[in-house]
């Protein structure tokens, strides 16, 4: 056991000598380093460590929560004291209690590359500059870089439980991206350039700038789509960033409190065949994957549409509980700050047969787009109704042509489902909505709203 | 929260200092910063999401040759400062450099009066149950309703090795309410807050009259028809419509998207970018509001900073590195989420003062057009000045009246045609909260206006 594993058995003695019934701790450690370049030139250099434990407390059927990055024995009092004190603010739930702690979770290979601790913070400066000159040598039209940035993180999470859940594991990811700026002849363009790993040598420099460099100088010259509904085709950015929202939607806790547009709808078709959507928690290439998730269930693999149909809602213990259904392991947490409450892992949506070149062909006339802005605030989460920002080019006979900025696309999450007309053929790692693996996706119609 | 310990003294601040700038460099700083606070939520009647938490550490950054390198650490032992300051140092191979005797600045910290880690948290849960019962009280089809209550306070110390010795407490609450409405299949929501940089004093008038008002708006979505598509003239609302200058042109004037060339304001000062009837601010020292503090996050007293003056533009936000990479003077606008960022140009609280139109005017003087009240939020990139709003209260104009509601509607453009199109700014004012992120980092924002008209904006919706 290691010494962030005995701290949170420690905190869960000192929440239940607090008066706690049932405890439960999250510990994390992490190394974090970070380096911006501009100009040729290393901006900033940054190191970190991190540590912090949350405590989640149950005192007949109420739920309380403390965090604290003070660890030394009276710290982990204070965490427990001031949990104990919310749960006795918080109101009585039936269906509140630690998770059963059944099934051990069986260990999970490739979370972590010794890249990431072995680069000297040289090498990863040097990375982060190959990625910035790439992007400024693509294209002569590239006149600057806003932000060149590396990023890695090696972690540690133990979970420790007054019922059987626990254990601990380590992962470390890194990632890199470009925002490079083009200049066309009525201003700058923008374009983002970006690679996942879980250590730099899984990174490709080169790749990562020329992504940038070719979104800037892609959209030099852009005009405004006539508005009406065209077939549209999603780049894989821009998909995932849809299933991110579909990620919530399948959500069991925004099912159960009526506040998701598949609630009622488990069995029902939902999406056409075409769209296949898996939340894996197994799978190591995603950022989310680990051997359990944030209360100590199992990871696994969850197919959630196939066949057209809903399958399945996400669960953690509560929701499972309360729906009378079996978590699905999808308790997740954004740090020991907040408690578990139920998100998806990594969502896959399963490739098509179709190369994008022939989701283009199949749309004949339509818009390709490849960015969309504004998704936290267009879309209503209950209704899944949304009108979002967005760039890209239009589609004619087939190809790309010119480029479009400045419009909106809208429909609703399961409208826009049931219209996928294919899925291309080439997936990738998105890190926007979450961890989500998504192809181009054609949608069959969508309303374009620009001049 | 154990407030009586002292952050970071002076004896140690001048060590740690010396020991950042062991192997060179030109400056060097530590921030130490001590939070903690408590929120709870109000969901189908019951409170839950109890959580309390209190976070210490700090952070040295040493500036050398135009880097930056930077360490944070958990922990506010002298073991932790001078390993942050270590590493932070690991990186330079230079000569020793000294840094001047600390001298300690006058603490500028905004009044609070009532502490609300001193008010008994059944009171808060009790303030959940009054906006909770009032949002479910406004009407049969409001089906849902949930509130959340937040309190954080904010310890710093910043010492620097021009000499600098600063330190600020700050304390923020905010309340936000949300409701859902339901007939039939349709299901609309509406949301409100309250908020700002003072004590639980905030809450002493009438706090729950923003779940009425959260209820109000889902319940006029439930009669709104599908939003128009297409160019057309738009009157923002005031308070919250404020963002829309928040993220058009605000954002561009942060000194850093600027020295990068990454700003449509780059090279603009001086120039007309609006009409002359369009003065701007950005205020850090607005009392109580939410965005304000006593200094930024480097130790610059905050201040009030006219950004546009009858049209022109006349000045950028800046933190200390930009401005003297300018040769200006630092406006109070270094800020950062936590010890654990570093600190860049941020707006505190930013408005365009109150014109001389009256609001009816402005919205009688359209023929067919837009009237957005609220919006969920908004993006922009201030590259290319591209950005996007989604309305969550908005209604049509037409013959100059106010008619139907609309849902779903879009706001987008770029930032400077829609600035130079403003002709008309209301002489109603009043401000709003908000979260701004921005290179991975959240600050507290302030957003204010009164009623302002676009002459022409492209508006998304989802009429055909």
């Amino acid at each position: 056991m290691s010494a962030l594993a005995k701290l949170a058995a420690r905190a869960v003695e000192e929440a239940l000598a607090a008066g706690a019934e049932d405890a439960e701790a999250y510990a994390s450690e992490a190394e974090n380093r970070e380096v911006r370049v501009h100009g040729g030139e290393v901006e900033s250099l940054t190191a970190a460590t991190q540590r912090g434990l949350g405590l989640r407390v149950w005192i007949g059927g109420r739920v309380g929560y403390g965090f604290g990055t003070d660890l030394s024995a009276e710290g982990l009092r204070e965490i427990a004291a001031g949990a104990v004190e919310a749960a006795r603010v918080a109101d009585e739930d039936e269906f509140a209690g630690p998770p059963p702690g059944d099934g051990e979770p069986a260990a999970l290979d490739g979370l972590s590359d010794p890249s990431c601790a072995a680069w000297s913070p040289a090498q990863i400066a040097d990375l982060a500059l190959a990625v910035e000159r790439t992007a400024l040598q693509a294209d002569a039209r590239v006149v600057a870089v806003e932000q060149a940035v590396y990023f890695d993180s090696g972690e540690r999470v133990a979970i420790s439980s007054s019922k059987a859940n626990g254990g601990e594991y380590e992962t470390s990811s890194c990632y890199a991206y470009v925002q490079a700026l083009a200049q066309g002849e009525n201003g700058r363009e923008s374009g983002l350039g970006f690679g996942l790993a879980r250590g730099p040598v899984g990174l490709d420099p080169a790749a990562i700038g020329h992504e940038g460099a070719t979104r800037a100088t892609e959209m030099i010259g852009s005009s405004k789509p006539p508005s009406r509904a065209w077939p549209v085709v999603l780049d894989p950015t821009v998909a995932a960033s849809f299933v991110g929202l579909l990620g919530n939607a399948v959500g069991a806790d925004a099912v159960q409190r009526g506040r998701s547009p598949l609630a009622g709808r488990l069995g029902e078709e939902v999406a056409a065949e075409a769209f296949v959507l898996h939340d894996d928690g197994l799978d190591p290439s995603g950022f989310a994957a680990a051997p359990f998730d944030a209360e100590g269930t199992p990871r696994r693999r969850t197919a959630l549409i196939e066949g057209g149909r809903l399958q399945t809602f996400l669960h953690d213990a509560y929701t499972a509980r309360r729906g009378d259904a079996a978590s699905t392991g999808n308790a997740g947490r954004s740090g020991y700050r907040m408690p578990p409450g139920v998100s998806a892992s990594n969502l896959v949506v399963s490739p098509g047969a179709a190369s994008l070149e022939r989701l283009l062909q199949d749309a004949g006339d339509g818009v390709y787009v490849s960015d969309v802005a504004g998704l936290h605030s267009g879309v209503n989460p209950v209704t899944g109704v949304f009108s979002v920002g967005a760039s890209g080019r239009a589609i004619r006979a087939g190809e790309r042509a010119e480029p479009l900025r400045e419009f909106t696309i809208a429909s609703d999450l399961v409208s826009m489902l049931r219209v996928v007309r294919g899925a291309g053929s080439e997936a990738r790692w998105v890190p926007f909505g979450g961890s989500v693996s998504a192809p181009p996706l054609l949608i069959g119609e969508m309303i374009v709203s620009g001049s | 929260m154990s407030g009586e310990r002292e952050l970071l003294d002076q004896a140690l601040a001048e060590r740690v200092l010396a020991r950042a700038l062991a192997h060179g460099g030109e400056f060097a700083e530590v921030f130490a910063e001590r939070r903690g606070g408590l929120t709870l939520a109000i969901d189908e009647s019951r409170i839950e999401s109890v959580q309390s938490g209190a976070e210490e550490g700090a952070g040295v950054r040493v500036l050398s040759a135009g880097t930056t390198y930077f360490a944070h650490v958990d922990g506010l032992d002298p073991a932790n400062l001078e390993r942050a300051a270590e590493e932070a140092a690991a990186a330079l191979r230079g000569e020793r450099s000294t840094p001047r005797a600390l001298r300690a600045e006058s603490v500028r910290s905004l009044p609070i009066e009532q502490q609300p880690g001193g008010v008994p948290a059944a009171r808060k849960a009790e303030l959940l149950r009054e906006l909770d019962e009032r949002a479910r009280a406004a009407g049969g089809e409001i089906t849902q309703a949930m509130a959340s209550y937040g309190e954080a306070r904010r310890e710093v110390v910043i010492a620097n090795s021009d000499g600098l010795f600063g330190a600020d407490d700050r304390t923020r609450v905010r309340i936000g309410a949300q409701a859902v409405a339901r007939r039939g299949e349709r299901v609309e929501t509406g949301a409100e807050t309250l908020g700002g940089h003072c004590g639980f004093e905030l809450f002493n008038g009438d706090p729950a009259t923003i779940a009425a008002s959260a209820a109000g708006k889902a319940l006029t979505l439930l009669d709104a028809g599908p939003a128009p598509t297409g160019s057309m003239p738009v009157v923002v609302g005031g308070g919250f419509g404020g963002v829309l200058f928040h993220e058009m042109t605000g954002h561009g004037l942060e000194a850093d998207h600027v020295q990068k060339g990454a700003s449509v304001y780059v090279g603009k000062l001086g120039e007309e970018v609006a009409q002359p009837l369009l003065t701007a601010y950005d205020d850090g020292r607005m009392p109580g509001e939410w965005g304000s503090d006593g200094i930024d996050d480097e130790g610059t007293p905050t201040q009030k900073t006219r950004v546009i003056e009858d049209g022109r533009l006349v000045a950028y936000l800046h933190d200390r590195h930009s401005a003297e990479r300018e040769g200006a003077a630092p406006t109070g606008n270094g800020r950062r989420e936590s010890f654990r960022h570093l600190p860049i140009p941020r707006m505190t609280n930013t408005y365009i003062a109150p014109g001389d139109a009256e609001p009816e005017a402005i919205i009688g003087e359209v023929e067919k057009g837009f009237y957005a009240v609220s919006f969920a939020g908004g993006q922009v990139d201030p590259a290319t000045g591209d950005f996007v709003f989604g309305v969550n209260e908005g209604y049509l104009i037409e013959a100059g009246r106010v008619t139907r509601p609309c849902r779903g509607a879009t706001l987008v453009g770029n930032c400077l045609q829609a600035l130079a199109a403003i002709d008309a700014v209301g002489s109603d004012f009043w401000m709003k909260t908000g979260m701004c992120g921005k290179g991975g980092q959240k600050v507290p924002v302030g957003t204010g206006q009164g009623h302002v008209r676009i002459a022409a904006m492209t508006v998304g919706g989802t009429a055909a």
